[in-house]
């Protein structure tokens, strides 16, 4: 709401310098540049270091806000880096991937009124600064317990998981599926986002920290979890993820050139098919692309596929803009770059040629209808409003599910209705003795900060254990 | 790293064989299931299915046939040697059961797949016959393995050059003709699985194949390993890779695993440039 009653000369929020749209969609570096350290102190000044602070109420690991940015406000970065650690500790992720306007921005005060500080770029210069000056002390580490941790999975909660159990004297092995640590972060989130090197970064702090890391380990296949105790492992944390693609079951879905966003994801970002050829793994490159969904997935896979060179790249999403649950941020650089939104509309048919390949995608008009559980109305189809859209790349990016490969090797877990593991709210224990579980595979498809913050109660619980019993 | 201990050649060079230490995986893998591999840093992941495993020695076998960048580039590395990656056991195991008399069919290098398989159905107690083709003498690997773990062997060749003239199904239409066969096991290239399967449903035989489509993670996270069984999307990495050949949609898997072909022609030629300007 425009207030015209304001009288005082305020300053304005900081813009975040970004590389220019036109040029960004052809390149695959990072969008945003980062705030200088004097645009930083001069945000940071915007900040009314309130005595109550609504924003760490929003925060979901309850970082101190105005502590830290009253450190960048005096030119103190490395007490502000110090201060971010004691809650958080993959800032520079959270900076760039969490959703602030629903979280700490979302509860600011001078939000109410005009734009709120700008706390995840805040939080992001803070990060990138101690990582680039590398001017900071370490956390220090409790004497050694003597026991022994199996993290499974290596995306931001079991990353959580091993730090802060490290740091209380455990000896933490990491386990993970992919021959690369990271999760999400790595795998999903494309490098114009989240530079891998910074997710590597914050790994390499863990290994100095003690905690060891097992790639290539699928759980419930090179080992059991009752083979990891018989090896002498005193607790195990599960943060395995929602590793399961939803596909949408209408005809001509496995024609060539429709893909998850899993799969075309994972082979650009982890398998570096954007570097293809001097990287072995290719990925369809297409020139016309409809991405199905309208999530931070499908924004990713959207923007991708224009710096693969589409000439076109079409988000078709079954709701209205209302509704888009993705990153204000990202629908916004997503318009910039050139990404056209459908809205309203629903994949009902894929049309392929001879060969097999996918070239077009019949789509239905809908209109918003009665509210349903979720509280939002639901779209009802328009009939007779079919239509054809042109494509030689789909990439569907409708949510995904509960991967059952290692709950379902393990039988004492229980699951709820979805394959979801069934965890203690408030710490992570599951109906297995000895075993934890926290992130996307006991919520369904959530959040970093969410992940991180399941990761934080699952320590803090197993440490418990670990010390007093079960 | 995971270091290659052995390395041979076969038919003629056109097809490698590796032992390779990875003992978390030679500890556990079962007939039937697959490890994906990965050479180098900038490598693609190949699933393999294994051709044994030695749990003593902390070993397992891979055979493969040199068909592009990947695999040559498999083959330019030697004892001593290693792949950066290697993952599994992926996939279901085979189902052994003794039913009676069995038939394993094999083409090409599905006979390494193949031959674990056999071995374990002849351990269960069924009397296994066993068919293996190649296109010629050349090309046929795994001959004196076959015999030992079948009860009968019999060999063709496309060009007649050993064995029987022709193809395996030839001589499968021969044997389920006069045995009372329970159950065919038929490992080979797309085509000879599907003419396999067409015989058998015509003697209403149950017959296992052994799917390879294009695969990422091996895991069930990324779909692209999606096959169609009795007009229902699988996952070949998870649900497979043995499915019931009857069931199994093989024109839509041949059609998917061209989906990179020229990608695939594009990296293999640009290998051989840069092999060709070293040398
Ligand atoms: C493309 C994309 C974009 C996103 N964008 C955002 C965003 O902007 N902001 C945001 O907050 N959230 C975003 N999310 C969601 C967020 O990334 C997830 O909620 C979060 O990563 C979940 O963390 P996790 O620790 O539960 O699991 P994951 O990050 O999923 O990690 C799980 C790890 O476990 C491994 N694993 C699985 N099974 C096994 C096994 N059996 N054995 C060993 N290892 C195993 C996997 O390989 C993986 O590495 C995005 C998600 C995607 C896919
Ligand atoms: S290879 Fe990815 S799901 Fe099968």
């Amino acid at each position: 709401m425009a207030e015209t009653t304001e009288k005082k000369e305020k300053i304005p929020r900081q813009p975040m310098p970004e590389q220019a749209a036109k040029v960004r969609a052809k390149n695959f570096e990072e969008v945003p540049t980062g705030y200088s350290p004097e645009v930083a102190m001069i945000e940071a000044k915007r900040c009314l270091q309130c005595k109550k602070p609504a924003c760490v109420d929003g925060c979901p690991v309850g970082v101190d806000i105005p502590g830290f940015i009253g450190h960048i406000r005096d030119g103190k970065f490395e007490q502000a880096i110090s201060l971010i650690w004691k809650r958080n500790g993959l800032p520079a992720v959270c900076g760039r991937v969490c959703p602030q306007e629903l979280q700490c921005e979302g509860q600011c005060i001078i939000g109410k009124k005009g734009e709120p500080v700008a706390i995840g770029n805040l939080e992001r210069f803070a990060a990138d600064f101690a990582r680039k000056s590398g001017e900071c002390e370490l956390p220090v580490k409790a004497e050694p317990t003597g026991k022994k941790v199996a993290v499974v999975g290596s995306g931001p909660s079991g990353l959580t998981v091993a730090g802060d159990l490290a740091l209380k004297g455990h000896e933490v092995t990491i386990f993970e599926a992919f021959h690369k640590p990271g999760g999400v972060l790595v795998y999903g989130i494309p490098e114009f986002r989240l530079p891998k090197e910074i997710v590597f970064a914050e790994v390499e702090g863990l290994e100095n920290l003690g905690v060891k890391l097992e790639c290539n380990a699928v759980v419930g296949r090179t080992v059991s979890l009752d083979e990891l105790f018989e090896q002498g492992y005193d607790a195990i944390f599960l943060g395995v993820g929602a590793g399961l693609p939803t596909f949408l079951n209408i005809p001509g879905e496995n024609l060539i050139g429709i893909l998850s966003a899993n799969e075309y994801l994972t082979r650009s970002n982890l398998m570096k098919a954007y570097l293809f050829p001097k990287y072995d793994t290719p990925v369809v490159r297409g020139k016309n692309v409809i991405t199905l969904g309208a999530g931070n997935v499908a924004m990713d896979a959207a923007r991708t596929a224009l710096r693969l060179g589409a000439q076109s790249s079409r988000i078709v999403y079954r709701r209205s803009r209302q509704e888009v649950p993705a990153r204000g941020a990202e629908v916004h650089h997503a318009e910039e770059e050139g990404v056209e939104f459908h809205f309203l509309t629903s994949p009902v048919e894929f049309k392929g040629n001879e060969k097999g390949r996918v070239t077009g995608m019949v789509g239905l008009k809908m209109e918003l209808g009665e509210p349903d559980s979720s509280g939002r109305r639901r779209p009802v189809a328009i009939k007779g409003s079919e239509f054809e859209l042109e494509c030689d790349l789909a990439i569907i990016a409708v949510g995904a599910g509960a991967n059952p490969l290692l709950t379902q090797s393990t039988k004492e877990l229980e699951l709820n209705k979805w394959g979801y593991i069934v965890a203690d709210e408030a710490t992570g224990k599951t109906s297995k003795k000895g075993v934890w579980a926290g992130g996307d595979i006991v919520t369904g498809s959530a959040t970093v900060i969410l992940a991180m913050g399941a990761g934080r109660q699952a320590a803090d619980s197993i440490h418990d254990y670990l010390t007093r019993g079960w | 790293m995971f270091t290659i201990v052995k390395r041979e050649e076969m038919a003629n060079g056109t097809v490698v064989l590796n032992e390779i230490e990875a003992p978390l995986i030679a500890k556990k893998a079962k007939p039937g299931q697959f490890v994906i591999l990965k050479a180098t840093e900038t490598g693609e992941r190949i699933p393999l299915t294994m051709a044994d495993t030695d749990p003593q020695k902390g070993t397992v076998t891979i055979i493969y046939m040199v068909v592009g960048k990947s695999t040559a580039l498999f083959k330019s590395l030697k004892v001593g040697d290693g792949y950066l990656d290697v993952i599994g056991p992926l996939g279901k195991p085979t189902h052994l059961e003794n039913v009676g008399n069995v038939v394993c069919v094999g083409g090409g290098t599905g006979v390494a797949v193949l031959h674990p398989i056999t071995r374990g159905l002849k351990q269960v107690g069924n009397n296994v016959i066993s068919i293996i083709g190649a296109r010629n003498k050349g090309l046929l690997i795994l001959e004196e393995q076959m015999k030992a773990a079948s009860h009968k062997l019999y060999v063709c060749t496309d060009d007649g050059s050993y064995g029987h003239h022709g193809f395996v199904t030839d001589v499968l239409k021969d044997v389920l003709t006069k045995n009372d066969i329970k159950l065919v096991v038929g490992i080979g290239p797309v085509p000879m699985m599907k003419f396999v399967c067409k015989m058998t449903k015509d003697f209403n035989v149950k017959t296992l194949v052994s799917l390879n489509p294009i695969m990422i993670d091996g895991t069930g996270m990324c779909g692209g390993c999606r096959v169609s069984i009795g007009g229902k999307t699988q996952f070949a990495c998870v649900d497979g890779p043995e499915f019931d050949g009857h069931q199994v949609d093989f024109d839509e898997l041949m059609l998917r695993l061209q989906a990179y072909t020229e990608d695939e022609k594009a990296s293999h030629d640009e290998y051989c440039n840069l092999k060709k300007e070293k040398a």
